[in-house]
């Protein structure tokens, strides 16, 4: 366990290392909140209470979007593409060889990103979003409590596709396609270019249930009070949680298959 | 000829090089895929119609696709920067940018122009527009004109990883945050935001002033009209500034020694 903690705060400690990155990341994400909450202000217009959300609703959504795109990783994990060159160029076996669980140890330096991100390019973004527009903003401690319980669920339930999409490179070992896919799918149903519930009929069904809810939309539901009463809130969790298990579930499965598969071949 | 190593690199994997070209062209798709879920909400967005829409996004989409797909490599330099690598392209006797630029070149990067083209076209057909000849003219002038200032942007932002190494991601949203501002009507953003890329970056000559002039409806932010013809002499002048910039980084260029 202590071993893990210091992974974790290792992780931490090399992003916080790129300050420059993460004041320029700062830079893009509010550059595109800025963007998209006026296309959101002109939908809204002409459709109030779109997917019932309202305006103000939508806009702390835009926020929300930007805050955790790299905490949940909407657009890639942020560690997939080391673990993946890693697996390519053999080195993997190196790690293999130590007397630690490859999963756990890439899980704990992810938490230690993760949590980072949430400072370093969550914060600054929403708050300068709130300076510029007025949205909705929690009722009180108990909802932003609320709210970082889902983002956390959320970037677990993140770690485990991005961990499934690498441990693909075991047998593919040009990871490039499937990391498209998985970007593209993340892009689309996290409901980052366009909340979830406002995606229409089956589409919309289909796209609320597939993992990548997990990543924005419950979160920012959360954070908007769309749950009401407790059962509502630990349904929303039990969903976050329930993905969370069956994919580090298969992930484990392919670290498994693949680990019989390098002792075979030799490495 | 960097890039066409890259290229018969790439085609050393053809299945897998027509697999990255279609994601790649669906990734960008997913872009437009928001605009018909959005009008099939709406009718109108800033009181501009779908194909009117799709004009701009059609426009922005290929010049910038044409940008990135000549220019785009440029993003990875600054880690070339970092780990001493650009070194290399130092010691070739051939010109540093177009080493650079050519690096990875990625022809699936075509996609995005593909997809653009595509966006463009499907508006062209529903567009009920007077043609003229000016208005003929300045579509393609536009594409091109469109690209040379992506491109020109894109080659600042390079300059800058010179002295900067990690900012890389402040390029993007010009870039890429262009791309998307533009393929949206002026009329939805902030007065302050469209005079920004008309008099600060000059991003509006892309394609809001010639497009607006062929969509026949006045020019944004209190610009004259002429403004429309305007964007050849801008993507020179951002090319100047943006040349200028280069040729200043790469004077104070220290390799790490690394």
């Amino acid at each position: 366990m202590r071993l893990y903690a210091t992974v974790a705060a290792g992780g931490f400690r090399r992003h916080a290392t790129y300050r420059v990155a993460t004041a320029a990341g700062v830079f893009t994400n509010t550059v595109f909140g800025l963007i998209l909450s006026y296309t959101y202000i002109a939908l809204w217009d002409e459709r109030p209470q779109l997917g019932g959300y309202s305006m103000d609703d939508a806009l702390a959504y835009v926020w929300i979007g930007q805050a955790l795109i790299t905490v949940c990783g909407l657009m890639g994990g942020g560690f997939e593409e080391e673990l993946i060159e890693r697996i390519r160029t053999g080195d993997i076996a190196v790690d293999l060889y130590r007397p630690v669980d490859l999963q756990t140890w890439w899980f704990s330096a992810n938490l230690g990103r993760s949590a980072y991100q949430l400072l370093g390019r969550g914060v600054v973004p929403m708050a300068v979003g709130a300076l510029v527009f007025d949205f909705t903003l929690p009722s009180g401690p108990g909802r932003w409590l609320a709210f970082l319980v889902a983002v956390a669920l959320g970037s677990i339930v993140s770690f485990a596709i991005w961990y499934l999409v690498a441990m693909s490179a075991f047998w593919l070992l040009d990871g490039q396609g499937v990391l498209q896919v998985a970007w593209l799918g993340g892009l689309f149903f996290s409901g980052m270019l366009l909340p979830l519930n406002v995606f229409p009929g089956a589409l919309g069904e289909l796209a609320r249930m597939l993992p990548w809810a997990s990543m924005l939309q419950v979160p920012a539901d959360v954070y908007l009070g769309k749950y009401a009463g407790g059962w509502e809130l630990a349904g929303a969790y039990a969903f976050q949680g329930c993905w969370a298990l069956v994919l580090f579930g298969a992930g484990r499965a392919a670290q498994a298959a693949a680990t019989r598969k390098v002792v075979v071949q030799g490495g | 000829m960097v890039a066409g190593m890259w290229i018969r690199s790439t085609m050393a994997y053809r299945s897998s090089f027509a697999l990255t070209l279609v994601t790649s062209f669906c990734v960008t798709f997913f872009d437009f895929v928001v605009i018909l879920l959005m009008f099939g909400q709406v009718k109108g967005l800033g009181g501009f119609s779908f194909a009117e829409v799709a004009f701009l996004y059609g426009t922005t989409g290929t010049s910038f696709g044409l940008a990135d797909l000549t220019m785009g490599s440029l993003q990875r330099m600054g880690k070339r920067v970092r780990d001493g690598s650009l070194d290399t392209f130092l010691m070739r006797p051939a010109p540093l940018l177009a080493q650079v630029a050519a690096d990875k070149f990625a022809l699936r990067r075509f996609g995005r122009v593909a997809q653009g083209l595509f966006v463009l076209v499907w508006a062209l057909v529903l567009l009920d527009v007077a043609w003229t000849p000016v208005k003929v003219l300045l579509l393609p002038m536009m594409l091109v004109c469109g690209a040379v200032i992506f491109g020109a942007v894109m080659v600042l932002g390079a300059s800058a990883l010179f002295w900067v190494q990690d900012a890389a991601e402040v390029t993007s949203s010009f870039t890429y945050g262009g791309n998307t501002l533009l393929g949206y009507p002026p009329t939805i953003f902030a007065q302050e935001l469209v005079r920004g890329v008309v008099y600060v970056v000059p991003l509006a000559f892309v394609n809001w002033l010639p497009a607006l002039y062929v969509l026949g409806r006045p020019a944004p932010a209190g610009v004259p009209g002429w403004a429309a013809f305007a964007s050849p002499l801008v993507a020179v002048v951002c090319c100047a500034v943006a040349g200028t910039a280069w040729r200043a980084g790469i004077r104070s260029y220290r390799s790490t020694g690394s």
